[in-house]
């Protein structure tokens, strides 16, 4: 246990290394500067400017330097917002990206396997074709177009909760809303068929020839062994869900992480890119370490090889 | 090797059995001629601008007109052209990666097969929009100087697109490779393939001839389930202003502007509603195709 758990936290490292790096030289390598603007700036300044921020020099030595900062936890100043360091953009926006993600991921794993099951034990009812259909129509309409439906519906025409920004907890309802759809949709979907096939196998048959009451059967014998497929797409959500946050945080104006993201893109922002691509990675490998516990946990016919 | 797939033409069959199926396949189909032929009957211009600025639908525009006087129904149309190509084009590419990565480590096996699933392991577990988006950014100088140069630069107004396809085809092709990888080590250990050796078959021919005709049905699956998922992040991107640029149009930016045009005053909602039921429709229809083969397949 302790040396798989020592050998998953050294590829952790890897990942987030390897990442790091191809970020950082992808970045330095293409066409353009962090001090690149319409006017050109005077040479001797834009010098001043790369010496300050460490971007000087050879390729290799921007690199190894830049490594070395981050090893000693400084991910540096951002070269967009000026005397602003990475680590205080960070600390102040990822909060609310993470309390976002939170409830989101809370309310796709609660309503997904609830909507998901009941669409498996009433099989090919009104109910399952219904909430098939439609959890179908949610993976297929994009976040940005159920966003501004939903502000539109409850924040502009009922008036019921605000249209965006953070400054009340009512400000998270619809964000959540509108990251969850797809994922609950996914959710339910991969329950559904999880449970009708658990639904089949002997050992239902065999608790329900004991006498076994039908919500015994359910709740003590074929959840348990359903929710397992469940659990290994816990990662590729974590993914999904950092991938639609940037898209909410957009479309609410929520000063969270994503919109960071496509900050330091378009403005070439080295480090400020460099640091959310870190967050974000080491977000999604810890949550993948986290699900393979988690499934050792729940299925004992799971071994870990050390 | 006249027929290597003989269950192929029942799981066709067991597809379309269902009516559903059967609709989604009708609707994909209509969608697709219209954005092919109807522009050519179609007299407005989806780029040129007039003064009636966001009339709603009426006979002359079917889907009224946006910011700026264009007519919504050719911006549609064109914008179909678009994401359809860059949704097929994309799964296309990311088809090729897919399965021969997948091919590769399997039928190899060793040392190879290890270092390719690390690759995708490292790509799986980083934010695949960051990488589109990386892959986007870097691909994007590197295109436009070769596009400048061939055939006189008549390519370079569709730079953005192809920049879309590559880097999009580039990303999504890891869970075909798992697909096709976890396939090949099961049938490369059949008997007609060992027979295939022991007659001193290559192993190109093996893997052409013997297994990828055993595969094609679970790849058609996984292509059709691609197609949806490349559309989606093209008209991500687009609405993060990373994709298709104006004054092209995809479905993608198409609903971003209609998102940003939705207020309480004017509700302009024909700028939103029909772009994103066209492309809802068409991501459904393929979700639909894409799991009635793999329902027929798993039977």
């Amino acid at each position: 246990m302790l040396a798989f758990l020592l050998k998953r936290l050294l590829s952790l490292a890897g990942v987030l290394c390897c990442v790091l790096s191809i970020t950082f030289l992808l970045l330095r390598l293409s066409p353009g500067g962090p001090f690149t603007r319409e006017r050109k700036i005077p040479e001797a300044i834009e010098k001043q400017l790369l010496a300050k921020y460490h971007l000087d020099g050879s390729l290799w030595e921007q690199y190894t330097h830049y490594l070395g900062d981050v090893l000693s936890g400084d991910l540096r100043l951002s070269t967009k917002f000026r005397d602003r360091s990475v680590n205080e953009l960070l600390a102040q926006s990822l909060p609310i990206s993470a309390t976002l993600g939170l409830c989101a991921l809370a309310l796709s794993i609660i309503l997904g396997v609830w909507l998901g099951s009941l669409a498996a034990i009433r099989h090919q009812s009104a109910l399952d074709a219904g909430a098939m259909l439609s959890a179908l129509a949610f993976i297929s309409i994009p976040t940005f177009v159920t966003g501004p439906l939903l502000v539109l519906c409850f924040a502009l025409w009922l008036r019921w909760l605000p249209v965006g920004g953070w400054q009340s907890p009512s400000c998270l309802i619809l964000p959540t809303l509108t990251l969850a759809g797809p994922a609950v949709a996914s959710i339910a979907r991969l329950m559904r068929t999880s449970l009708l096939e658990v639904l089949e196998s002997p050992f239902i048959r065999t608790a329900r020839a004991k006498g076994a009451s039908e919500s015994r059967v359910l709740y003590a014998h074929a959840l348990k062994t359903a929710i397992l497929p469940v659990i290994s797409y816990l990662g590729p959500l974590a993914a999904n869900l950092l991938t639609g946050s940037i898209v909410v945080e957009t479309v609410f104006n929520l000063p969270g992480t994503g919109s960071f993201f496509i900050n330091a893109i378009v403005n070439r922002d080295v480090f400020l890119l460099g640091g959310v691509v870190l967050v974000y990675c080491a977000l999604l490998v810890t949550m993948n370490l986290l699900v393979d516990l988690a499934y050792t946990w729940i299925d004992p016919r799971i071994r870990l090889e050390s | 090797m006249q027929n290597p797939l003989p269950q192929r033409k029942g799981i066709l069959e067991r597809t379309l059995a269902r009516p559903s199926t059967r609709l989604a396949l009708g609707l994909l189909l209509v969608i697709c001629a219209a954005a092919v032929f109807l522009p050519l009957f179609l007299k407005a211009d989806p780029h040129a601008t007039s003064l009636d600025t966001f009339i709603s639908p009426n006979t002359a525009h079917p889907f009224g007109t946006d910011l700026n006087g264009r007519d919504v129904l050719s911006r549609t149309l064109q914008g179909a052209r678009i994401s359809l190509v860059v949704g097929f084009s994309g799964a296309m590419v990311s088809l090729v990666i897919g399965t021969s990565v997948g091919l590769i480590a399997g039928y190899c096996g060793g040392t190879l097969d290890a270092l390719l699933m690390r690759v995708v392991d490292v790509l799986y577990s980083v934010p695949r929009l960051i990488l589109i988006i990386l892959a986007n950014f870097v691909f994007d100088p590197v295109l436009q100087g070769w596009l400048n140069n061939f055939q006189k630069g008549i390519w370079i107004g569709y730079s953005k697109i192809f920049i879309l396809i590559l880097s999009l085809g580039c990303i999504e092709w890891l869970t075909m490779a798992r697909i096709v990888r976890g396939q090949v080590l099961s049938i490369k250990t059949l008997p007609f393939v060992q027979a295939a050796l022991a007659l001193g078959q290559s192993h190109a021919k093996i893997l052409t001839r013997h297994l990828l005709p055993n595969l094609s049905g679970i790849i058609i699956v996984y292509l059709t389930l691609t197609i949806p998922a490349v559309m989606l992040d093209e008209s991500f991107l687009s609405f993060l202003g990373l994709g298709v640029q104006p004054p092209q149009a995809s479905w993608g930016s198409l609903l971003s502007d209609g998102a940003q045009a939705l207020n309480p005053i004017e509700s302009h909602w024909w700028l939103l509603a029909f772009p994103a039921a066209c492309m809802s429709l068409t991501l459904l229809a393929l979700n639909f195709i894409g799991d009635a083969l793999r329902d027929a397949l798993a039977k």
